[in-house]
């Protein structure tokens, strides 16, 4: 069994299809990157998945359930967790803090015991601690030490967005989804990054969905492609496989002047 | 800065007298002096003397208004890197005739005043004692030439504070607040000091208000310690507003052992009088801390908090009072946790379809239902129950040592207030650090993510809507036992606004900030019914109310004890430049952000 699998999923926001019937499938252990041209539906497939849209039709089951239509925290109890494309922590928190809310989730403790202090609850308050420092720590030595103190807002842009990984590792997914988490990165900060993605399958155990801009990224690390454009799926396969399909080159380059001047001329006959 | 090549004023330039920003700031100074005059205000507080025989509260206010206009006058808009034009004698000579036109305008007023006595018919405040007030007792012919001359020269003094240094500046502020505190504080400096009356004889004038030489002497005292302690850090209790977390934590225990003491000794050395204000004052703390969690923790803007309040005292009332409907009787402890659970209930029910909305919108509808649960105790439906206009009457105290303390014995009744507050500060102290306290944290920097992270926001929220009302239920109960009288005339809109007037002043999302804003608002200009300090200010408070809270927002938005989090975010700027530096000033920022 899949661990995502996405039958005939639809969103039109009014008259426009975002989504127009799209299957894929996700093997847990998977590293599946999304890419096509802008608008091509892929950030509000995330959306969808994430519960922050409802979809119009169609299924996603995640783990043999059907998920479609439940709320996002809900989704993400239930093991999916995503970043964003326009980075959103909470940027007045601070860079622990925002790691402890990704863990809340995961942990229990109500009013009472945080009122009477029972020792559940600070056991509880040390393990967060201690699982938020050390999923920091998963970034080497960028976003730890006097790190941990400072508000988010003061970070750079390539640590908001490691940042914003830590807090959906935090709230400890089986399934990652990544929505350009290379965006705005120079090479180097793109190359180490392509590294983390891979370790956060060989050394987390997470599925990673991504959807990606950066070609590099994604032949380095995705085990199969899947082409959006126009809310359909126009290709899948290994990035070799995909980079090579004429369709898929079509929606990104266009079709070549000859071939759309035989079309013509056939239509014409 | 010599590569600088914006239009850099140059000290040539620096000389210009701009006529229109005199005009402007002169006209400004001079509308206030009217406004005050015209309202009544000088005329109003003109009875209460701070320094007897030679400044009343009227005055003071008078003197003010050209204080401020000379210092606003002079002051330059300061950009790092640009050099700030230099002062020269042209500043002063701005702060002149800015302090003229006000002058001139002030006693163009009074002459209209005198010379249109009919003018009084329209409006009452306009009376010759206000016009022989605002002329300085001089007349209104001699008025053209002493109000212009006093506004001058006291404009000319506030564009010379510029010329003092930062450090000089500052102990003259001190030094005059401390005055002018001291003058206000006079009962409580009495009532204190009972048992060494040394002090508040040397102080005070028999008739009352500060002696001329004991201002004076205040005055240094303050100002010299205030020169000492410049640089210094108080020990324990530097680090409250401090950035680092573990300082802030320090400094905050040491304070709330400090304040513990106080609140134990306090209402045994002070009078009736003074301890019902200090009730007063602890019930509007105990709604400010709840609304806090609310508006402050949470982030949702909740303009109808008096409704909680209300439930509280009624259901106090109609468990207690022998005249409610109600077929038995309880006594004030087996109804508490009854209120409780009441207070609850009415979180969740009016939570629950509210808590889908934003905003605005949870402002307006917030208001809204405030407003529906005031009418329905108030309405002839329900009378029966709630007693409609006449309210629930003969409510007992608490019973207490085989007494009923009640609004009558009001020095042991403030410690049941105060105790209540303990309560309220220690549960919001330990929710905000906490799992939850994190999540309404979440909910409050931005909803959708939290959401997306993972926090179940309708539960969060609605949790925060139960504590906050459960919390003002304390209030509703220890009001009721302490009035006696339950009706709806008390619970008025305006309730709610003064405690979000509190909590905003006071510093949002701190619990120190609170207890401030709840102390200078409550307990020195008034409660909505009840007078503070100043008494004088009775009718011009919602007045005061809200110059303060304009004066607040504009210049210092985080309040006047700052929660971490919101100095933070309200100044971001500030904090990006500092965050390469560490407490010392040191550079950390060595490694390289790749």
């Amino acid at each position: 069994m899949p661990l995502l699998e996405i039958r005939n999923l639809k969103k039109s926001f009014g008259g426009v299809q975002a989504i127009g019937g799209v299957d894929l499938t996700v093997e847990k252990g998977e590293i599946v990157s999304i890419i096509g041209p802008n608008g091509a539906g892929k950030t509000s497939l995330f959306n969808v998945i994430s519960g922050i849209f409802p979809p119009d039709e169609g299924e996603i089951i995640f783990n043999g359930v059907n998920i479609a239509g439940h709320s996002p925290s809900e989704i993400t109890k239930a093991g999916i967790a995503r970043t964003f494309q326009n980075v959103r922590l909470f940027p007045n928190l601070t860079v622990l803090e925002n790691v402890k809310v990704g863990q809340h989730c995961r942990t229990h403790r109500g009013i009472w015991s945080t009122i009477f202090q029972t020792k559940a609850y600070r056991e509880e308050e040390r393990q967060i601690e201690e699982k938020a420092k050390e999923i920091l720590s998963f970034f080497g030595t960028r976003l730890v030490g006097y790190r941990f103190e400072q508000p988010a807002f003061v970070l750079s842009y390539a640590n908001r967005r490691r940042l914003e990984i830590a807090r959906a590792m935090a709230t400890e997914p089986t399934l990652l989804l990544l929505d350009e988490p290379t965006a705005g990165m120079n090479p180097r900060e793109s190359a180490e990054l392509t590294e983390l993605i891979g370790k956060l399958r060989s050394d987390k155990g997470f599925t990673v969905l991504m959807i990606e801009h950066d070609m590099r990224v994604v032949g380095e690390v995705s085990d199969r492609v899947i082409v959006l454009d126009h809310g359909v799926k126009i290709a899948e396969g290994s990035y070799q496989e995909v980079s090579t399909n004429e369709d898929v080159i079509e929606a990104y380059l266009g079709r070549p002047a000859e071939q759309r001047r035989s079309t013509t001329e056939e239509q014409k006959a | 800065m010599t590569a600088v090549t914006v239009d850099t004023p140059t000290p040539g330039k620096a000389a210009r007298i701009d006529v229109r920003r005199m005009l402007r700031y002169g006209g400004l100074a001079g509308l206030t002096l009217v406004f005050v005059a015209a309202n009544g205000m000088l005329e109003t507080f003109n009875n209460r003397l701070l320094i007897r025989p030679i400044l009343s509260l009227g005055y003071l206010l008078v003197l003010a208004i050209p204080f401020v206009m000379g210092y606003i006058v002079g002051r330059r808009v300061e950009v790092e890197g640009i050099e700030t034009e230099p002062r020269t004698a042209a500043d002063v000579v701005m702060a002149i005739v800015s302090g003229l036109v006000a002058g001139l305008i002030a006693a163009l007023f009074a002459a209209l005043v005198d010379a249109f006595p009919g003018l009084r018919g329209t409006f009452p405040r306009l009376s010759p004692l206000m016009v022989q007030l605002l002329t300085f007792d001089f007349g209104v012919g001699a008025g053209f030439v002493v109000l212009p001359g006093i506004a001058a020269v006291v404009g000319a003094v506030g564009v010379s504070v510029h010329w003092l240094s930062e450090g000089l500046r500052k102990a003259l502020g001190v030094g005059a607040l401390t005055t002018v505190i001291a003058a206000i504080f006079e009962s409580v400096v009495k009532d204190v000091f009972d048992w060494f009356s040394a002090l508040p004889r040397f102080l005070y004038a028999p008739a009352g208000s500060l002696k001329v030489v004991s201002a004076i002497v205040v005055f240094v005292v303050a100002a010299a310690a205030s020169l000492f302690l410049r640089g210094r850090k108080v020990p324990g209790l530097g680090g409250l507003t401090s950035r680092d977390a573990g300082e802030r934590r320090r400094s905050s225990l040491i304070a709330a052992a400090v304040i513990l003491v106080v609140t134990i000794v306090l209402p045994m050395l002070l009078g009736g009088v003074l301890n019902e204000l200090l009730t007063n004052v602890g019930l509007f703390m105990l709604m400010g801390l709840g609304l806090n969690i609310v508006v402050g923790y949470a982030g949702l803007l909740d303009l109808g908090y008096v409704a909680f309040f209300a439930v509280g005292a009624y259901t106090m009332a109609l468990l207690t009072s022998p005249l409610s409907s109600l077929p038995f009787q309880l006594n004030w402890w087996q109804a508490f946790p009854i209120v409780l659970i009441m207070a609850a209930l009415a979180g969740l029910f009016i939570g629950t379809p509210v808590i889908r909305m934003r905003g605005d919108y949870l402002a307006i509808v917030t208001l809204g239902f405030g407003e529906i649960i005031r009418y329905l105790f108030l309405s002839d439906w329900l009378s029966p129950y709630f007693g409609g206009a006449q309210g629930v009457r003969r409510i007992p105290g608490i019973p207490f040592a085989g007494d009923e303390i009640g609004g009558s014995d009001i020095t042991t009744f403030v410690y049941f207030t105060l105790f209540f507050v303990a309560i309220a500060a220690y549960v919001s102290w330990r929710l905000q650090d906490s799992r939850i306290g994190r999540a309404w944290a979440a909910i409050r920097e931005d909803e959708d993510i939290a959401e997306a992270v993972g926090v179940d926001t309708v539960q969060a929220k609605l949790l925060a809507f139960v504590t906050g009302a459960v919390l003002a239920s304390f209030a509703g109960a220890l009001f009721a036992a302490k009035v006696g009288t339950v009706f709806a005339h008390s619970f008025e809109i305006i309730v709610s606004i003064i405690i979000l007037v509190v909590v905003i002043v006071g510093g949002m999302g701190n619990i120190a900030g609170v207890a401030v804003g709840a102390l200078v608002l409550i307990g020195v200009l008034g409660g909505p019914n009840q007078p503070g300090l100043l008494q004088e200010f009775g009718e011009y408070k919602l007045l005061v109310y809200g110059a303060l809270l304009v004066f607040m927002m504009l210049q210092k938005p985080e309040g006047l004890l700052p929660s971490a989090r919101r100095a933070r975010e309200l100044h971001q700027e500030e904090y990006l430049q500092d965050a390469w530096l560490d407490k010392e000033g040191r550079f950390v920022g060595s490694e390289q952000e790749a």
